[in-house]
């Protein structure tokens, strides 16, 4: 029990560590790495609740893949700066913000902790969670009998959000037009402008760093280019 | 003599400890404004929920827990794949642009 | 054989549907060919009918077919389903027999015409619609057909649409049919409410005893409206005699023989409905008298041959409401059957002359052409003395047994009656001026140069009357140099056995007893035979009255029109050649008062109803205004809005259990 409990509070303090780091930090780079350490800390969890299959499927899927997606993504477009914390431009934002979060946990403890001190419900009846077995071989066979149709439904889901995500990130042929510039008083001005000249001024002096800033008065292509 | 207490690990200490990370992880999409940690606080909280899921599987012996959560990997990968697409496309022709810029829908 | 019902009417509308496809290809005669052998092979399977329900018991006389169900809603159901008993084959088969001949002959009317086979793509639907209105074995299945002849006839009527005229005669029917069709929709409502079914056999059986006698005197009130649309009868018979601007087959086909019968037929159809009615079938019989009279009046002052035959036409019609009114459906049937050949006939051979006079329609540009067309001048002549109701012609048994109904029609029998009589005097007239001044009177009129019209008022109506002649003329032009010729033998085949029909179709029904009234035998099963026969010395007496009258009509008008006594102006009143007024009257009325009252409406509509639909509008837009302060586009703060939701449901939830 001593050695269980360790493991949790340990995982758990990992978890609660990197989640702050998450919000906290101000690098990009600095919130993934953070997340990799809450991603790993509910990874042992699962494992000290006999969830080892999930655990591995967590350690691969998010912290292997989908980490290094986000990694890769801050590093393809060169947003790996400081966040501007200041202030937020949403009058009342964080406030409310925090408030929320606030009641968010204070609520959902008050209803964890006032009621006993175990979980109510009915055990399974039909697809009941046996220690004998590996738990890989019950996810499995749970997978393709009760929920094969989700199953078969979440492949088209994954399949079409990899044509979502080629269709977005393609790079586009025709001129490159920023619609935020539409808001009616900007359209005269617009017609008037090179079309070729959509950079937005304030961000080229904001970030020395960014790679594509060598770039900025030339050609959006070129700038994407750069950006590559 | 402090007596020996002895703290059993129930439940509802998982329950807690994915409380407190689903908390954490709204307060920071909340206050956050770059969309890739925006995304990254979504995960935590998605975290948080797996956690629960997993928690109640072990506590009322039903594996249908545990298939939720394989249900809930593919869906976070799926947002994860199509809402950075989105942040490339958006980034590429807005360098630095925040979740704050892109009010255009605004009524 | 019963299960082959289907098949005549699908005949003439896999025509249409093969025309429409093919039709342009196939050209000019072979679409005409392919339309006729459609409408013939309708009338070989109306034979076989015929005959199938002939070799029944003759109570037994009535086979029902029912396809699909056509619209299951609850207790509301209506089938594709097809009746078949003695009065619709009777239909089917004039209808498919005359359909045909006037497809042959419009073979050779239409030769040459830009639109040859887009014509008989309307003809091949008028006659499937025709044919379903007949035989449908409920009143939405007759509505459709009813609604599929109107537009038909719309059609067909402004089928030479590039000319203005015939544009807006075809919108005069069918605007003038739509206030018809009201009624009908009505009735059949007023018809389901208070007798659960809309299928004829069920409504005739239902109908004894089922009904009030006001809601059965509403429902065929509401049905006459319809009639009189459908069949131009009082005060809806002003679009029949524009419908003229048609080509000629159509006005013999439509406007003679067929479509404008549908109001007999509905009525007949409806006949146990009729007797529970009351006064409905005296408005029915006067309004029938009063449009024949009307109707045949005008007939006297036609100068444009189409014009008289249409008047004419709508004077029979009424003749023929006259006998439903009184109660003698068979009387009216039989009316209806022997008006349809010898109209047709007459229809046809004014199509021929038309023809050989270069599309010339005013009379008083004729003259003598039995010279010339001699086929033509001894059918119309057998046509003539048909309508006239000279004996042993078809016109004159009918035309005699529809007055001796009207005669033993309670006691305003007789005035009926004799007002019947001064009809058949003026019909005698009136056709006996048309073929004196086409067919006789020596002089060949289109020879003479064109008189010019001193008198305003004459050049005024001789404007008119160009105008009224330019949607048959399209191009031609009568010389005085011009040879009239009889047209080929497609023209000529449909009027030789029109005229032998119209000849001999009289005997089906002759009144010498019970063994020869075959068609009344005929009919027996399905239509009431109220009135006890009069007897054989009355009915002598009036058929003899009939006989002088229409000799005193022929006679005098052949004193006048053929050897030119006395002069024609004293007969030929204005009033009479503008229908009493009527038609005009409707125009001023509603371009006048009833333009301004259309304005009135316009204008609540535009700013009433119109402005509690924009305010409607505009107040949805303000609200939307409103509220899209929320929408502020910060993705943030609709997530705030998310986590706000979030609490309160949480709340709820820690509610919940503190109460449990």
């Amino acid at each position: 029990m001593r050695v269980e409990m360790f493991t949790f509070l340990l995982a758990g303090l990992i978890c609660l560590g990197g989640a702050l780091g998450v919000v906290l930090f101000r690098n990009t780079v600095h919130n993934a790495l953070s997340l990799v350490a809450t991603l790993f800390g509910v990874a042992v969890l699962f494992i000290a609740q006999e969830a080892y299959f999930l655990a591995a499927v967590q350690v691969i899927v998010y912290a292997g893949a989908i980490v290094i997606l986000f990694l890769f993504v801050i590093m393809l477009l060169g947003v790996d700066r400081a966040d501007q914390m200041g202030v937020d431009p949403i009058v009342g934002q964080r406030t409310a913000a925090v408030v929320f979060g606030v009641a968010i946990l204070g609520l959902s403890l008050v209803a964890l902790l006032s009621g006993p001190e175990v979980v109510t419900g009915t055990p399974a009846t039909t697809a009941a969670l046996s220690s004998d077995i590996p738990d890989v071989n019950q996810i499995g066979e749970a997978l393709f009998t009760d929920y094969v149709f989700a199953f078969e439904i979440t492949a088209v889901l994954l399949t079409i959000a990899v044509v979502g995500a080629v269709v977005l990130a393609r790079r586009s042929d025709g001129p490159v037009i920023d619609e935020d510039e539409f808001d009616g008083t900007a359209l005269d001005a617009l017609a008037l402008e090179e079309p070729s000249d959509v950079g937005d001024p304030d961000q080229d002096t904001a970030d020395g760093a960014d790679p594509g800033s060598g770039a900025d008065e030339t050609d959006p292509d070129d700038l994407e280019e750069a950006s590559r | 003599m402090l007596a020996q207490v002895e703290v059993s690990l129930t439940p509802t200490w998982y329950l807690v400890l994915a409380a407190m990370i689903f908390a954490i992880g709204a307060v920071g999409l909340l206050i956050r404004r770059n969309p890739l940690v925006m995304f990254m606080c979504v995960e935590l909280m998605l975290n948080a929920v797996t956690l629960t899921f997993v928690s109640f599987s072990r506590a009322l012996d039903d594996v249908g827990g545990q298939v939720f959560v394989f249900f809930v990997l593919v869906v976070a990968a799926a947002e994860v794949v199509v809402g950075l697409a989105l942040v490339v496309a958006i980034m590429r022709r807005r360098q630095g642009a925040d979740a704050d810029d892109l009010s255009l829908m605004r009524g | 054989m019963a299960d082959v019902l289907w098949l005549i009417p699908a005949l003439p509308l896999a025509g249409f549907v093969l025309l429409m496809a093919f039709g342009r290809r196939l050209g000019d005669p072979l679409a005409g060919v392919v339309g006729t052998l459609t409408v013939a092979g309708s009338f070989v399977v109306s034979l076989f009918a015929l005959f199938d329900l002939n070799s029944l018991p003759t109570d037994e006389r009535v086979v029902q077919q029912t396809l699909f169900t056509w619209i299951p809603a609850g207790g509301f159901s209506v089938d594709i389903g097809f009746l078949s008993d003695p009065l619709t084959i009777t239909m089917c088969l004039f209808i498919t027999g005359i359909a045909a001949l006037i497809h042959l002959y419009s073979i050779g009317y239409m030769a040459g015409d830009e639109n040859y086979s887009k014509f008989f793509v309307y003809l091949n639907l008028f006659v499937a619609s025709m044919l379903l209105l007949v035989l449908g074995d409920n009143l939405l299945l007759t509505f459709l057909g009813w609604e599929g002849v109107g537009a038909c006839s719309y059609l067909l009527i402004s089928f030479w649409f590039t000319d203005e005229a015939n544009a807006s005669a075809g919108k005069k029917a069918f605007v003038t049919n739509r206030i018809g069709d009201f009624g009908f929709m009505v009735g059949t409502f007023l018809v389901w409410m208070t007798l659960g079914s809309i299928n004829y056999l069920e409504i005739n059986e239902r109908v004894h005893g089922g009904i009030a006698a006001g809601t059965a005197t509403a429902i065929v009130l509401l049905f006459f409206l319809a009639a009189t649309g459908k069949s131009a009868q009082l005060p809806l018979f002003v679009w029949l005699p524009d419908a003229m601007a048609g080509p000629t087959p159509v006005s013999a086909l439509i406007h003679a023989a067929t479509m404008v019968t549908s109001g007999i037929f509905l009525l007949t159809r409806l006949n146990p409905l009729l007797e529970e009615a009351g006064w409905a079938n005296d408005v029915i019989a006067w309004v029938g008298l009063a449009t024949a009279l009307v109707a045949a009046l005008a007939a006297v002052a036609q100068n444009d041959i189409k014009k008289v035959l249409a008047y004419s036409t709508i004077s029979q019609l009424g003749y023929m409401f006259l006998a439903v009114g009184s109660g003698a459906f068979v009387a009216g049937v039989f009316h209806m059957i022997t008006h349809a050949f010898f109209k047709a006939l007459l229809f046809l051979g004014s199509g021929a002359v038309i023809a050989a006079m270069a599309h010339e329609q005013d009379m008083r540009r004729y003259g003598n052409l039995r010279k010339y067309l001699p086929i033509t001048t001894v059918t119309f002549v057998v046509g003539w003395l048909a309508i006239s109701g000279v004996p042993p012609f078809a016109g004159f048994w009918s035309k005699d047994e529809v007055l001796a109904a009207a005669w033993d029609n309670g006691p305003a029998g007789p005035v009926m009656w004799a007002i019947g009589v001064v009809i058949a005097l003026l019909t005698a007239f009136y056709m006996t001026r048309l073929v004196a001044m086409t067919f006789f009177g020596g002089k060949e009129r289109w020879r003479e140069p064109e008189e010019l019209p001193t008198d305003p008022a004459e050049a005024a109506a001789a404007e008119h009357e160009a105008y009224e002649d330019a949607p048959d003329a399209h191009g031609h032009h009568l010389t005085p140099e011009h040879t009239p010729r009889e047209p080929n033998w497609t023209m000529t085949v449909p009027l030789v056995v029109l005229g032998v029909f119209a000849t001999v179709i009289g005997l089906i029904n002759l009144p010498f007893g019970e063994k020869v009234d075959y068609l009344a035998d005929w009919l027996d099963p399905t239509l009431a035979h109220a009135h006890e026969a009069l007897s054989a010395g009355i009915l002598a007496v009036l058929a003899a009255v009939a006989i002088v009258v229409a000799v005193v009509g022929i006679a005098v008008a052949w004193r006048v029109y053929a050897q030119h006594k006395g002069s024609p102006e004293k007969i030929e009143l204005p009033a009479f050649e503008h229908a009493l007024y009527i038609d005009d009257t409707y125009a001023a009325v509603v371009g006048g008062p009833g333009e301004a009252a259309f304005d009135g409406v316009a204008t609540f509509d535009s700013e009433v109803v119109d402005g509690a639909v924009n305010g409607v509008g505009r107040l949805t837009q303000l609200t939307g205004r409103a509220v899209s302060v929320f929408q502020s586009g910060f993705v943030r703060a609709y997530a705030l809005a998310v986590a706000g939701g979030a609490v309160v449901l949480l709340v709820f939830v820690v509610m919940r259990m503190s109460s449990s």
